[in-house]
């Protein structure tokens, strides 16, 4: 059937079921209940994203002070408890995360859109398992990171690079496909040009194509950090501590904590004072992310084609 | 496009190239990495079967699909994986009575009602609710939504329905789920209508169409496949998604849709199991891996399903 035939189809469908009305038109009563259920969709949304933010914060605002910063985690006091080693432990997590992340998902970018040929079955595979690994549960990349890295053949054992590679795993697909994206934003005149001069394709990749598609990568990239700083479950297989009273040494050595895993500890106890607790935790991770969201948003505002 | 090199004889390529050994490495360091996604898969697949078959050696497969009690952690284990598989179902289900709708309705208003200058507000806003981290919701489910449907439940409704819940159980969870998805389902519906030509609608509008009758009758069903994969997409995560289930929903092993029961899902018994102590080689350590292998084998029908169909759909209009 040809691409035609579908449009013409659905147009000539449109055509017959509405040329019937065309005689009584007045008030549109419909098309305005319409409208008006339309925009209650919408709204179901964004007034429970307002009742969260306002719930979380009306929560946690007694305990947002510097101790929650500068304190370790305590049972005993709780009032001046803090989780300074949860907020190490995701700085160490999400530095091994971008150091690994990065080169490996704009070098698998840089060979789907500059190198591979699509007729070739085994790049088109290599889509569709990125698209399939974009929607594979977290909780499976920690049984994944649970069995390789922390477990024999890594065998790094429960650290917090651990936590990093099996986050760089889940957000792979995030970085691959956003950068394929930026990539194919790139004129292709540019890339003719500097062949024309008589570059290499490489040449012509890394100073002309990657240059320019980097605003892009970037968001990206933050998009995909902000996706992985958020990650509790799988960090919950790969050892991530719940408890954790002294500060991990580095990546590679002594147990870990990260900030999601402090605050599900946290909300899982009963009392009253640890769901202050998490409030305040949850009000910081999610200030954490609107500040990255509004930086990725306002680097694809700046640098769209459209501006 | 096909064949540009095929059919020139050898040497006369016009393809750039460089006989630099230099540029040859870096091209197989770009198809390494580009592989390692498929490295990541067959990762996930050998990690799960390895356990899982050793857990088959304990447990038979007939065993395992039937109904029988969920208790892998008492003295005399049982191991009925229906009935997180009725968990998950019945969170997923509640959830998706709420965020499929909602979803088709935002992406529509998104992509025909809404302005310019609405869409730039709305747009970021869906994103944002999209990037709240699952412990956040996990929290607002268990701190916020429970007490609050617990305590205007709806007992006047007649037998089982009536009966107020404890403070875990599957409303709650399905509830926030819903929440959680509906940007989802949004997001990739309205790619789908986006991609619509300009001039199916501007014909539609032509022979004097209204909004809602280019919205129902042109747009949807123009983008039928594109919605359905977002649908589809939606209900992998929410099978998917662990944090709101295991605060939400509770650990009981329930055969039951009621929404003030309790329920178990397959995401919450894994989650639930490793952050207790363990011990290695144990059958309740291989049970994690038999219900990762089923959910993964699960997401992974449903993830196809969903590339197919967004596949099909590109086809028609791109």
């Amino acid at each position: 059937m040809s691409r035609q035939s579908v449009r013409t189809r659905t147009a000539v469908q449109a055509v017959q079921d509405t040329s019937i009305r065309l005689e009584r038109r007045g008030a549109d009563v419909a098309g305005e209940m319409f409208r008006a259920v339309l925009l209650l969709c919408i709204v179901v949304g964004i007034v429970m994203l307002g009742t969260l933010l306002a719930y979380v914060t009306w929560r946690g605002w007694p305990r947002l002070d510097l101790n929650l910063f500068t304190q370790m985690p305590s049972s005993i006091n709780l009032d001046t408890a803090g989780f300074l080693p949860a907020i190490v432990g995701t700085v160490w997590i999400m530095v091994g995360v971008l150091v690994t992340v990065v080169p490996l998902g704009v070098s698998a970018a840089l060979y789907l859109e500059e190198y591979a040929n699509n007729d070739r079955w085994w790049n088109r595979a290599i889509e569709v398992v990125i698209q399939n690994l974009a929607a594979v549960p977290s909780i499976v990349f920690g049984i994944l990171g649970l069995a390789f890295v922390v477990r024999s053949p890594l065998a790094l054992g429960p650290v917090a690079f651990a936590g990093s590679l099996t986050l760089t795993m889940l957000v792979l697909p995030t970085v691959i496909i956003a950068s394929r994206e930026a990539i194919r934003a790139v004129p292709s005149t540019l890339r003719q040009a500097s062949i024309g001069l008589g570059a290499t394709k490489w040449q012509t990749v890394w100073h002309q194509v990657l240059p320019t598609s980097v605003p892009g990568i970037l968001t990206g990239t933050i998009l995909a950090m902000s996706r992985a700083i958020g990650e509790t479950a799988p960090l919950l297989l790969v050892g991530a501590t719940t408890f954790v009273q002294f500060l991990p040494n580095g990546p590679f050595d002594g147990a870990y904590t990260a900030i999601p895993v402090q605050i599900f500890q946290w909300v899982v106890r009963p009392q009253e004072e640890f769901r202050v607790l998490a409030a305040a935790g949850c009000l910081v991770l999610v200030v954490l992310l609107l500040l990255m969201n509004s930086v990725a948003i306002w680097l694809r505002a700046r640098f769209s084609p459209e501006s | 496009m096909a064949s540009s090199t095929a059919d020139r004889p050898a040497g006369l390529s016009l393809e750039p190239q460089s006989r630099r050994i230099g540029e040859k490495a870096i091209v197989t360091w770009l198809f390494v990495a580009a592989l390692a996604a498929v490295l990541i898969t067959v990762g996930i697949i050998v990690a799960l079967l390895e356990p899982a078959a050793e857990f088959f050696r304990f447990v038979s497969v007939t065993e395992f699909f039937s109904t029988a009690r969920w208790t892998p952690t008492q003295a005399d284990p049982e191991f009925g994986v229906l009935r997180l598989l009725a968990g998950t179902g019945a969170a997923v289900l509640y959830s998706c009575i709420i965020a499929l709708p909602a979803g088709l309705g935002a992406a529509i208003y998104m992509n025909e009602y809404a302005s310019h200058r609405a869409r730039q507000v709305l747009k970021p806003l869906l994103e944002v609710l999209e990037g709240i981290p699952t412990v956040v919701y996990g929290f607002f489910a268990v701190a916020f939504v429970a007490p609050l449907l617990k305590d205007n439940w709806w007992t006047w409704m007649p037998g089982r329905l009536g009966e107020e819940p404890g403070t875990q159980f599957i409303l709650a969870a399905g509830l926030v789920l819903g929440i959680m998805i509906i940007p989802t389902v949004a997001s990739v519906s309205q790619d789908a209508m986006a991609a619509i030509p300009r001039g199916l609608r501007e014909a539609a509008y032509g022979l004097g169409s209204t909004r809602m009758q280019v919205a129902t009758r042109v747009v949807v069903p123009g983008a039928l496949s594109g919605i359905v994969a977002s649908f589809v997409l939606g209900l992998s995560r929410a099978i998917g998604e662990t944090i709101v289930v295991l605060l939400a929903a509770g650990a009981m092993a329930n055969l039951s849709i009621w929404p003030n029961d309790g329920a178990f899902t397959m995401t919450a018994f894994i989650g639930r199991t490793s952050t207790g102590e363990i011990a290695y080689g144990t059958i309740t350590y291989y049970s994690i891996f038999a219900v990762g292998a089923l959910l993964f084998v699960i997401t992974l029908i449903v993830n196809l399903i969903s590339i197919a169909l967004v596949r099909k759909f590109r086809e028609v209009y791109e």
